[in-house]
């Protein structure tokens, strides 16, 4: 049987009909809670020991971004992440996790070119993207503001 | 009932998230841009401090959040400093995320091994 290989895509899409979403977004939606939950338990431990309530958020993201260091360094991320999904990417630990993950897996290319480089493979458009469009925001803000 | 709205809200963000992947063909890392530009966007906008308030850590947590923080720090600097500020708050408020995920991801890059794929 001769198939081209947009038949053959066809095909294989018939075959697996998102099969897995009814199972991927409750789950994407328990994990992803479960570590907004989290945040939401450090973030009033921290005001609990009389931290302001900036610094507080603060030291929630940074303490998230730890967790997800270590859980990336550990293997155990990924693990959770093949469960979670978007649970996983989509908080701030995804994020980490987009930093340290191609890190640890490059740094046999080196510390400048592999390990310091690779930090930024998926966080760089990020931060680029992220930043531009505040930049853009801060512009039309000006405007209106001296309007 | 601020952790019940945090887990709802939060989840919901990460259901749409994998809606996204499972029905587009959003990878991984366009979906976090995306959600960091959207942050920026509601954050700019005003619709992002209510939700925030509402459901906190549910809203901060999620990367729109991280926009949110960006545009928070945006308008701050222009406000204080006028159009320069455009330039210099998105980066200020962030900073200790990103800081963060660099110094421990360096750290965790040199001390573990990878593992294998």
């Amino acid at each position: 049987m001769n198939i081209t290989p947009e038949q053959y895509q066809e095909m294989t899409k018939i075959a697996s009909p998102n099969s897995k979403s009814y199972k991927n977004i409750p789950m994407a939606f328990l994990v992803g809670g479960l570590i907004c939950t989290l945040g939401q338990f450090l973030n009033n431990l921290f005001i609990s020991y009389g931290i302001s309530t900036e610094i507080a958020g603060t030291l929630t993201s940074v303490s998230l971004i730890f967790l997800s260091a270590l859980l990336t360094g550990l293997n155990i991320y990924k693990k959770i992440a093949k469960v979670a999904g978007a649970g996983t990417l989509v908080p701030i630990t995804g994020f980490a996790n987009s930093v340290v993950s191609p890190a640890l897996e490059f740094k046999s290319e080196g510390l400048i070119l592999g390990l310091g480089a690779k930090l930024f493979v998926i966080s760089g458009p990020v931060i680029a993207y992220g930043t531009l469009a505040s930049i853009l925001y801060g512009i039309i803000y000006y405007i209106i503001k001296i309007l | 009932m601020e952790y019940l709205w945090a887990f709802i809200v939060g989840g919901i963000l990460c259901a749409i998230g994998q809606i996204l992947i499972d029905y587009t063909k959003l990878t991984p890392a366009r979906i976090l841009v995306t959600y960091v530009v959207l942050g920026v966007f509601l954050g700019g906008i005003g619709i992002y401090k209510p939700l925030i308030d509402f459901a906190g850590a549910g809203a901060t947590v999620p990367l729109t959040g991280f926009g949110y923080l960006l545009s928070k720090g945006v308008k701050e600097a222009v406000n204080e400093h006028g159009l320069i500020g455009a330039l210099m708050g998105g980066l200020t408020a962030s900073s200790a995320g990103i800081a963060a995920a660099i110094f421990f991801g360096f750290i965790i890059g040199i001390i573990f091994k990878p593992k294998d794929k």
